[in-house]
């Protein structure tokens, strides 16, 4: 908004007219304005970052210095050649097979939890008064907010090391994030089937199964393909903690210190998850066709 | 009037959950999954005890200032790992565009210039491929404990993931006044900053505030292989069977997350 220029501006702003090349209205805004959101928010964000890394004293001398970079190279060398013995290499598909089992698991148990959680957690009518929503949402949102590998670090307590917590951790955290997205999904579903259904005197679990849940079956699948996909990338690190798949034996190889068995999972790691990528990529591109 | 009594299509529904029951087997013998284990009665005390010693809450003033401490820690961690993933991506997402390509705009790209973009599409990939966890245990190896392997682990796997989404949001959309300004003798950074920045920048922004709130949620994994942080203080805490400290320290990183989650959801509202 530019104001006009009046014959009855005030003095001073007809000295600033005269005084500058160009009228005020017409010069860049100030720098700095007490009213102006995005230069409180730059200003905020400048000292969150600086903030940051005056207080973490990073260790830069120890990243920067020669030394660093000489045992970084030695690090890496070591890495060559990488094990490829049969028997290595056997062991190490073994561990991937089983990171894709816990990944499909997992997800599987994660949809089923994530299915009945979401039922109490959204009003499938206008009638429903849906008491246990609020409750629900908080549940679901507690078992999202925690990743998965703290979920495994905490169920190694009660499951013991091994795939079965990398599992359990899986679907917990799987299962508040699908909760969610399918509550929100059926929330959204168009109510005139399940209205149908309802004015003829059927009953809530079968308006659910005939008229809510196929018209959300197809988004339901699209959301767990895609948490599967997660899934398989986070199933391959969970072992770090100890709970199953080519994390653990990573961890356990580089603990001590087999780097040549440590490249061979590494290298298996990446063509898995790039894998799982290319196939998405395609088969995304395939169902958008 | 009755509803039909036999459902339709029976037969299928029962083929797809017997083939489905059939798959999970497999799954199951290769995942050791046996619930039971859980039931065993050695296995339910160790259990029953752990979530006991939950209650009370940990809240003494020591306590309370090393979590204070932590908190700051891991949101200063992922503030400075996305700092230096931006100076990682900004050039790399700006060397991958293909609209600022000067001999795209005559019909086919020239050979190098491709062969360069190819090439940095390809590391971007591969750096953001490789997990922050991985890249965490590597560099706890090379630079020690602390908070400077978990900074670099994020930066690395950050910048791969925002400098890969930045081209591909830089090339959506429409692309003419880019172009148009490149015909004209423009360069291509002053195509980039005077056509694609204005349209796009909304959107760069908001997808950057959301991977910060993803990078909060991530230094606190980091900190199980040591990077320092809530995470450190939670794997201590495990490891000593310490309920209540677990608990409070559960709650706090809870109550981050949701912070860090509506800070962001407002912050894109107020973006877009």
């Amino acid at each position: 908004m530019k104001p006009t220029p009046t014959p009855d501006a005030t003095p001073v702003t007809r000295a600033v007219a005269q005084d500058s090349a160009n009228p005020p209205w017409k010069l860049p805004p100030p720098l700095f304005d007490a009213r102006c959101r995005a230069c409180w928010f730059t200003a905020a964000l400048l000292f969150l970052v600086v903030a940051s890394f005056v207080s973490l004293n990073l260790d830069w001398a120890a990243f920067a210095s020669m030394d660093a970079a000489r045992s970084m190279g030695r690090f890496v060398a070591e890495f060559f050649p990488p094990d490829l013995s049969p028997i290595f290499v056997n062991k190490v598909v073994w561990a991937a097979w089983e990171t894709l089992a816990m990944s499909a698991l997992g997800t599987a148990i994660a949809a089923l939890l994530g299915l009945v959680l979401a039922v109490p957690a959204s009003r499938l009518s206008h009638q429903d008064p849906a008491w246990l929503r609020r409750p629900t949402r908080w549940l679901l949102n507690a078992l999202r907010a925690i990743p998965e590998l703290v979920w495994a670090a905490l169920l190694l307590i009660s499951a013991g090391l091994g795939p079965m917590a990398g599992t359990l951790a899986l679907a917990l955290h799987t299962g508040g994030v699908l909760g969610r997205l399918f509550a929100e999904a059926m929330e959204n579903v168009p109510s005139g089937p399940g209205d149908a259904l309802r004015t003829q005197g059927v009953g809530r679990l079968r308006v659910f199964a005939y008229a809510t849940l196929p018209q959300v079956l197809p988004q339901l699948m699209s959301y767990m393909l895609y948490r599967w996909e997660n899934n398989i990338r986070a199933a391959a690190i969970l072992g770090v903690v100890g709970a199953g798949g080519l994390g653990q034996l990573l961890s356990f190889h580089m603990g001590l210190f087999q780097m040549n068995k440590t490249a061979t999972i590494l290298a298996v790691m990446l063509l898995m998850v790039a894998c799982v990528d290319v196939l998405s990529f395609s088969l995304r591109r395939w169902l958008n066709r | 009037m009755n509803a039909p009594a036999r459902d339709p299509a029976f037969a299928s529904r029962m083929l797809w959950l017997c083939l489905a029951l059939v798959l999970l087997w497999p799954l199951c013998v290769a995942t050791e999954f046996r619930l039971w284990v859980l039931w065993e009665p050695e296995n339910r005390k160790v259990t029953a005890n752990f979530v006991r010693s939950f209650w009370p809450l940990v809240y003494n003033a020591e306590f309370l200032q090393m979590l204070v401490l932590e908190t700051w820690r891991t949101v200063a961690m992922a503030t400075a790992g996305v700092t230096l993933a931006l100076l990682l991506a900004v050039p790399l997402s700006l060397l991958a565009t293909r609209v600022l390509s000067l001999s795209a705009l005559s019909g086919r790209m020239d050979r190098w210039p491709a062969v360069l973009r190819w090439c940095v599409r390809a590391t971007l990939i591969v750096l953001r491929s490789i997990p922050e966890l991985i890249w965490a245990l590597v560099f706890v190896r090379v630079v020690g404990l602390g908070p400077t392997a978990g900074v670099l682990a994020i930066a690395l796997t950050y910048g791969g993931m925002l400098g890969k989404v930045y081209a591909e949001i830089l090339e959506s959309g429409e692309t003419h006044a880019a172009q148009t300004l490149m015909r004209n003798g423009s360069g291509r950074l002053q195509a980039f900053v005077y056509a694609l920045l204005p349209s796009h920048a909304a959107e760069l922004a908001s997808y950057t505030v959301y991977r910060w709130e993803c990078a909060i949620r991530s230094s606190v994994v980091l900190g199980f292989v040591g990077a320092g942080g809530l995470g450190q203080q939670l794997d201590n805490s495990m490891k000593m069977f310490n309920g209540g400290e677990v608990a409070t320290l559960l709650l706090v990183f809870i109550a981050l997350v949701a912070l860090a989650d509506r800070l962001s959801a407002w912050l894109r509202k107020a973006l877009a």
